[in-house]
């Protein structure tokens, strides 16, 4: 294979190659080695610890899987809510009278710009004061809150990078045959921008499923990475619940974003696309800027 | 509506330090570690490339606030791992600022590896060329222009991690996120007071940064 900085090794070069993995696989072993001898001094590679994963179902069913459904019910509550929101937001930030263009762009940079975990403990002292959502209720509330708010900020960014990113000869067709603003945005423009930033949706979908932990270690928010405590004292397995623990929220992200590569590899085949995308690291840092990379 | 302010009780500066501090020193970090790793995934050699490609991908998965709730409970906690000792606070910000260069180093690795792709393939033809080995084909030719013209991404990257190191709160370090929970709390009456000020310092962080580096982008860009 040939590269832009390398050519196709021949063999001195195969015979390097082969030298740099066997340093390389070295320093890696040693690395693990110290690892795993770290952890053994420590009990941590004990089957007792490991094992309960596999045999013992009541782990599953009493902790893991309870924190993987509320993880995902509150990432895909703040989905909901947000995409629409952030869809409304992005296109008022387009629009032509300065009255609706000014408060959504401020609106938007603002809550790009508050950290989502702020966001949170804001939301949460909110529903305290002004509200009588019951204490069990007010982390979830709280959760999707502060995730509602930022991500809508960020959905409003890609939207507008989305409808940005057509040529502008669509609007200009769709002018000269006579189309209204609303109606080229709604027929012409926002059907398009749809396939161009439905890659980077699905990415942020991914940043609000992540970001969900934070309301388990701030908020007791009962989500998956908070069952890492419960689990450890009932088995005193520290490392080996966290590692589960990882493993799963990694096992769904990676199958969203596989989601999203694939969906991205369809839409840039398919004729229906302008071949335009957006992408999330693209995005224009304003105040807020690194559409969310938590 | 501000007079909590003035009881001396909260230390608004120090808690904006720390995440300054934190910011400072995970970028620094990030930056030479997705550095190494943007190497390892373009080197012609397969295992190194293997390993940048699964340690990207496994770690940009995992949520930051798991990366460093496990340094503290794994790492510290239960392996004895204190990375150099000190008080509880010390070891707290050095275990936050190990996390948050891990996670932050695969986006860092991965701006530059979009950068590498904007290098016409006839430079490091022609370095090839010269005899240049891979090596000094890529620090000597590749990267410093691909530097340059990822300097908007990584930007965002940085404010990113700003805005990321809030979540050291989870373990209990000093900075901007933990103040803010602990003056909601003893504070309630100035509730959009105290949300009002961490906004604004927030605000106040990351708005110079994206001005600057973007006239730093525009100015360095590599004109082709």
């Amino acid at each position: 294979m040939t590269s832009v900085l390398y050519d196709t090794p021949g063999p001195k070069a195969k015979a390097r190659n082969w030298l740099y993995s066997a340093v390389f696989l070295v320093v890696l072993g040693l690395g693990l080695w110290w690892v795993l001898s770290t952890m053994a001094d420590k009990n941590q590679l004990d089957a007792d610890k490991w094992t309960p994963f596999v045999t013992d179902g009541e782990i599953w069913s009493t902790w893991l899987i309870p924190g993987v459904l509320e993880t995902l019910k509150a990432g895909l509550i703040a989905m909901v809510i947000a995409l629409p929101l952030g869809a409304l937001l992005g296109i008022g930030r387009l629009s032509d009278h300065a009255w609706v263009r000014i408060p959504v762009g401020a609106f938007v940079e603002f809550f790009r710009a508050i950290p989502v975990l702020m966001l949170m403990l804001f939301g949460s002292a909110l529903y305290v004061r002004f509200s009588d959502v019951s204490s069990e209720q007010r982390p979830l509330y709280a959760v999707v809150t502060g995730l509602v708010l930022y991500n809508a900020a960020v959905i409003a960014e890609i939207v507008r990078a989305g409808v940005l990113s057509l040529p502008s000869g669509q609007t200009d067709a769709a002018k000269a045959i006579g189309m209204r603003k609303g109606q080229t945005m709604v027929y012409v423009l926002v059907p398009q921008a749809v396939t161009a930033m439905l890659p980077a949706l699905v990415s942020q979908l991914v940043v609000i499923l992540k970001d969900t932990a934070l309301g388990g270690s701030l908020l007791a928010l009962p989500e998956l990475l908070s069952m890492a405590r419960q689990i450890a004292a009932n088995y005193s397995n520290t490392i080996a619940s966290l590692v589960m623990i990882a493993v799963l929220f990694i096992a769904m992200n990676f199958a969203l974003t596989t989601a999203a590569s694939q969906l991205e590899k369809r839409l840039r085949k398919s004729k229906k696309s302008t071949g335009a995308t957006v992408d999330l690291a693209a995005i224009d840092a304003g105040a807020g800027g690194g559409a969310g990379t938590v | 509506m501000f007079d909590f302010l003035d009881s001396g009780q909260y230390d608004l500066l120090g808690a904006f330090w720390v995440t300054v501090q934190l910011t400072l020193y995970s970028a620094a970090g990030s930056l030479v570690w997705g550095t190494v790793l943007a190497g390892m995934r373009v080197s012609p050699v397969p295992l190194m490339r293997g390993f940048g490609t699964a340690y990207v991908n496994v770690v940009r998965n995992t949520p930051l606030t798991v990366l460093i709730i496990g340094c503290s409970l794994g790492l510290n906690q239960t392996l004895g791992i204190t990375l150099g000792g000190g008080t509880f606070k010390d070891i707290g910000f050095r275990l936050a600022v190990l996390a948050l260069t891990a996670y932050t180093g695969t986006f860092v690795c991965e701006a530059l590896r979009s950068g590498i792709n904007t290098v016409p393939v006839g430079q490091a033809e022609a370095a090839r060329a010269l005899g240049l080995s891979f090596f000094q084909v890529l620090t000597l030719i590749v990267l410093p222009q691909a530097f340059r013209a990822v300097i908007g991404p990584l930007t965002n990257v940085l404010i990113a991690l700003t805005k990321n190191t809030t979540v050291a709160a989870a373990i209990g370090v000093a900075e901007a996120a933990l103040l803010m929970k602990e003056m909601i709390e003893n504070e309630a009456q100035a509730l959009f007071a105290v949300f009002g000020i961490f906004a604004l310092g927030f605000v106040l962080l990351t708005l110079p940064t994206g001005l600057i580096l973007g006239w730093v982008a525009k100015r360095v860009a590599v004109k082709r």
